[in-house]
Formats: structure tokens, sequence, C-alpha cells
């Protein structure tokens, strides 16, 4: 099938987001020094995150409360360095914000804290609560027949949590279509591979037994998560939507990528430069 | 919300504290539009079935998944619900501990969490379905209020209070059908300030909940005996009446605490953390369930077998206060 070339505007547009992010994201982990960073599972989220909040979610920065919008749940709380670079490309507070991450007593800790004010919708940091909760939030979505889509991401190591298949089983029973769940499957957790750590089996044919529509894609693909984000809005199906995005954890640095060792780590200056040298020259 | 009148106060005793909360979220159901009542498969055994039949679409039930109740509570109270998780206490409070702490203490999502057939009252189910350990792990939740009505219409003032609540509540509620009557007519309730049910001199006896009742009636007892003893209802174990503790300190020449609840981290650990900073203070008995699992039984056997009646606390409470007693 031909790809459909009529959006390539906003898909150059999104890639370019999503290069300064992860430029942004390695900024932010050197600057956290020897505090460190959740490098791998940050980077993993870069294209996801950039698709979300530059071509999907209903958002007004200006009015973060605003009723109708969409809502998102970060439930992967250590993804922070997409989600807070999403946060400041999408207007709901400045990147000189950025400099507060990991800094004593601030807003932008290693777990996002929830701040309706900076578009921040929960907390999160312990695995396996964000899909629940956002259960709850489509949940009322629907009992006030309201518009807007609650959008869930979760890693695939936080999968291991039985609340995770608890709130799938609730999301199915409800009819909750207007929930959007997103893997970040990058194959890797603290420990290693994560079919090494626990074997989840036929990970799609999990979601769809528990009645979920489930799409895989390749997760640093903007065509195809854009185009995986739009099928869930107009497909008629009542059923909530997981797509599965095949990641690659650390992905832009090579010397990161698919190395559990940077599932949490601190950056040298060296390393800092090499890493924003490669961002900078691939494209 | 009817007034209390010794006709109620036999009704709501002869529905327990379970039976006086669905009277009660009954109530709330028919003035708020955004109440939601949730269950994890225990509608029936939380006297829910007429609400379920009354109110369907305030009604859901989460299936045995208290983890995901929580959490779903606290996504529909972000979106405005004003929802009541139920259960058995003994699932909330510990199966859903965790999502208690985040959900509802960090976020501070106004949920009210109704944990039924606390303490012993679960009886020949057994220990695993005792709820000893629930206020210790409540309280120590940053942000969470923690209360313990002391009979069935206590019961339905604490909901109906707790409906308007700005933060997260955690309630317990304890006994069995044809619970005893502490209160008949109307009297000021508000989270937080303990109700003086009876003066004395000697002794100061706090208790909560269930033990309420038993230590009226264990302060009769020992006015027999010839010790003068007040009674205090501590109804909310946190935040804590400390003013009403102190005031108590210095009244009497010993406190007690009474508790349906393991004697490490309940009422008497929070008023032990109070006045052992309070410069002066009395000695301090602590009455509750031994550290330890029970021998099974039924409810009144098991109250016995920890010490827990009426005659067995003013038994200790004579013992401590009688000669040589050092304050």
């Amino acid at each position: 099938m031909p790809v459909d070339r009529s959006n390539d505007d906003e898909i150059h547009a999104l890639q370019d987001r999503a290069k300064r992010m992860r430029e942004t994201a390695l900024h932010m982990a050197f600057s956290a020094g020897s505090n460190g960073a959740h490098l791998g599972g940050g980077l993993s989220l870069i294209e996801i995150m950039a698709t979300l909040y530059g071509g999907v979610l209903h958002i007004d920065p200006k009015n973060p409360e605003w009723d109708d919008r969409d809502r998102f749940i970060l439930s992967k709380g250590h993804g922070v360095l997409a989600y807070y670079p999403a946060l400041v490309e999408a207007g709901f507070f400045p990147s000189e914000d950025l400099k507060k991450f990991e800094v004593n007593g601030n807003y932008l800790p290693g777990h996002p804290i929830m701040n309706m004010k900076k578009g921040i919708e929960c907390s999160s940091g312990s695995l396996g609560m964000g899909l629940s909760f956002g259960v709850g939030v489509a949940l009322t979505g629907k009992m006030r027949n309201k518009s807007y889509h609650t959008y869930v991401v979760l890693g695939d190591g936080e999968c291991d949590e039985g609340t995770v298949w608890e709130a799938a089983m609730s999301a199915s029973h409800f009819h909750l279509n207007n929930l959007i769940a997103i893997v970040d499957q990058n194959q890797l957790q603290y420990d290693g591979v994560c079919s090494e750590i626990m074997d989840m089996g036929d990970f799609k044919a999990k979601w769809e037994s528990f009645g979920w529509d489930a799409t895989e894609i390749d997760g640093h693909d903007i065509r195809a998560l854009l185009h995986a984000f739009r099928c869930c809005l107009q497909t008629p199906v009542l059923k909530p939507h997981v797509i599965i995005a095949r990641t690659v954890k650390g992905k832009g640095v090579s010397f990161m990528e698919n190395k559990k060792e940077w599932h949490h780590g601190s950056l040298t200056q060296k390393q800092y430069e090499s890493a924003i040298a490669e961002i900078r020259g691939v494209q | 919300m009817a007034p209390l009148t010794p006709l109620n106060a036999r009704i709501y005793s002869k529905l327990g504290q379970r039976g006086s909360f669905s009277l009660a979220i009954e109530e709330v159901a028919a003035q708020d539009e955004e109440l939601v009542v949730m269950t994890a498969d225990l509608t029936t055994l939380t006297g829910l079935t007429r609400f379920k039949e009354k109110y369907p679409g305030k009604f859901l039930n989460i299936g045995i998944a208290e983890q995901n109740m929580i959490c779903l509570a606290a996504g529909m109270a972000k979106e405005g619900k004003n929802v009541f998780v139920t259960t058995y206490a003994n699932f909330l409070a510990m199966r859903a501990y965790e999502q208690i702490r985040i959900q509802l203490g960090y976020m501070q999502f106004p949920v009210r969490v109704i944990g039924t057939g606390s303490g012993l009252a679960m009886g020949m189910s057994g220990n695993t379905h005792y709820g000893i350990e629930d206020i210790a792990l409540m309280r120590a939740v940053p942000g969470l209020m923690v209360v313990s009505p002391a009979d069935g219409a206590e019961t339905t003032k604490v909901i109906h209070e707790a409906a308007h609540y700005p933060g997260p509540v955690y309630v317990r509620l304890s006994g069995v059908m044809n619970t005893p009557i502490v209160y008949t007519e109307e009297y000021p309730f508000a989270f937080g300030k303990a109700v003086r049910l009876r003066e004395g001199d000697d002794v100061a006896v706090i208790a909560t909940g269930t033990m309420v009742h038993e230590s009226i009636r264990a302060a009769e007892l020992l006015k027999e005996k010839g010790i003068s003893a007040s009674v205090l209802n501590m109804h909310t174990i946190k935040p804590l009446d400390t003013a009403a503790i102190r005031n108590a300190c210095t009244r009497s020449n010993l406190i007690v605490t009474v508790e349906e609840h393991s004697i490490i981290g309940g009422l008497g650990s929070a008023v032990a953390e109070c006045i052992s900073e309070t410069a002066g203070s009395p000695r301090l008995l602590r009455i509750g369930i031994p550290d330890a699992f029970q021998k099974v039984g039924d409810y009144r056997y098991l109250l016995e077998q920890n010490g827990l009646s009426a005659p067995q606390i003013a038994e200790k409470i004579s013992i401590t206060f009688g000669p040589g007693f050092r304050s």
C-alpha cells in the first residue's frame, strides 16, 4: 500500500520536535549530575510523547484545566525525560523551568507530581496504578457524555504488575473506547531483558484476550504512531485501545541503546557531548 | 438526615454500623448528583443491595480487585465524582495500602474509604478477615483522616459528614448487628473533636469504635468499686484531639485507652505519642488486642479472649489503679 504523503509537513515538524526533546532530555539528565536520571526509558518514549503532545492530544496550555481537554497520564512515572520536554514543547511551562529538574524542593523531580497548572494530571512513580486511574477518568467521561479521550502510557516491564491487568479487565468491562493505552515496549527492565525477567508470552494476544483493540507498531516511527492514534479515534469498535509501541531503550544514543545499565544513570561531560553530537548528526 | 431519637437509635442499633452506613448512604445519594458508591464484589455483605436497586447509576461493582477500585475511585474523584469505596476493612487497608497512600494520601483526592467488618467482627471467618492493624496502617498515611464511630447512630453522622469532607477519609466500621447503643439523642459531631460521655476524676478512659460502649459500662462497674472514671469517645483517631487528651491529663491520675485493634499502632499508640510529649502527664494503660493472631471464634468469644468486655476492662483498670498505684 502506498504511503500517504499528505501529512508530510506535520510528520517532519513532529520529527523535529522529537529531536529537540531528545536533546533536552540529555541536557536534563546531564544537569542532574550524580543524581542521575532514567535515561533508557525516557529516550525510548520520545517519539510517542512528541506525537501525542504535538499531533494528538486536544489540550490548551493556556487553560490547563479546560473541561473538555484530553487527559494524559504517565503511568511509567520514570519517563519524565520525555514527559517534561513534551510539556515544554506544548507550552505548559517555559524551558527555563527544566533547570528545576531534580533540584531540591522544586516541582520537577524524578517522578511526576500532579500539578494541573503545569499540565501534569497525576502523580506517578509506583508502577501499575496509572491505567486504573485512567479507567476512573475515562469512565467518568462516559458517565458525563464528555468527548475527551484518556491516554495512559505504560512501560512493558510495568505490565508485570497485576493491577495493570485488573485495570485492563475493568476498562473492557465498562466499554471504555475513550481510553487509549500506549505501552512503551522497549523490552528491557531494571534487571535485564523483560522476557527473561518475567516472560509475558504473546503480549498482544494478552491485551486482546482482556477485550482490548490492540495494535503493534514501531514506536519511533512518527507516521505509524500518528496513524495508530487516529485509527483509535476513528474506529467504531466499542473497546479500549492499546498501542504496543516497539521501541529501543536509550534510543538515539548508540552507547545507551539496548543497555540495561542505562535504565538509570549519570552522564559524564564526555558522554554528554558525544550523545548530543550523535543526535545532532542523525537525520 | 433524621434527628436522632431513642426510636431511630434502636433502628441503627439493630442494623449495626454496616447497616447504618447503608441507610445513611441512601440519604446522601438522594441529595448528591455526583455520588458514586463502589464495591469489590461485596454488594450484599456491605448492605448495598437496596442501594444498587434504588440508585443503579450511582453504583459500581469493580469485582474482587480492591487495588483497582482505589485507583479507579481516585480517577473519578479527580473528575469531580464524590466516591465512597466499600469492602471489608482488612482488604482495603492492607491489599490496597499503597494505592490508598499514593492515590488518596499523596494526591489528596477526597475518596471516602469505608472498611466494614473491622476489628474482630468477622468472627468465624477467621484471621484472614480480621481488621486488627487497619488503624495503624491508615493513620501512617500522610493526609488521610481516620474515623471509627462508636455506634450505628454515630456511623450515620460520620457518613453524612464524610460526604462533604474536602480530603480523603478512612472510616472503620466494626461490631455486629444489634450493636449496643451509645447515643439516643442529638449531640454535636465534628471530625477531630472527641466527645466527653461521662465525667470522672480518678481515671480518664479514651475509647474508640465499639469499645466506647464497653468503656461506659466498665466505668459504671468501676464506680461500684469506688473508682471514678470519665469516658471520652475518640471517634477521630487522626487528626487526634490532642487538646482533649491534654485536658484529660490534667484532670486524672491514670489514662486508659480501649480499642478493638492491635495494641501496636492504634488509638493507644496515638495517645501514647501525645502524652509522652506532655510534661507531667499521668501513667497510661493501653487496652487492645495483644500482638497475636487469634484462635477463631464468634465475635463475643473473641472480645472476651482479648479482654475487651466491660467487666474485663474494669478489672484491668482496677488492678492498675489499685493499692500501690503510682502515677
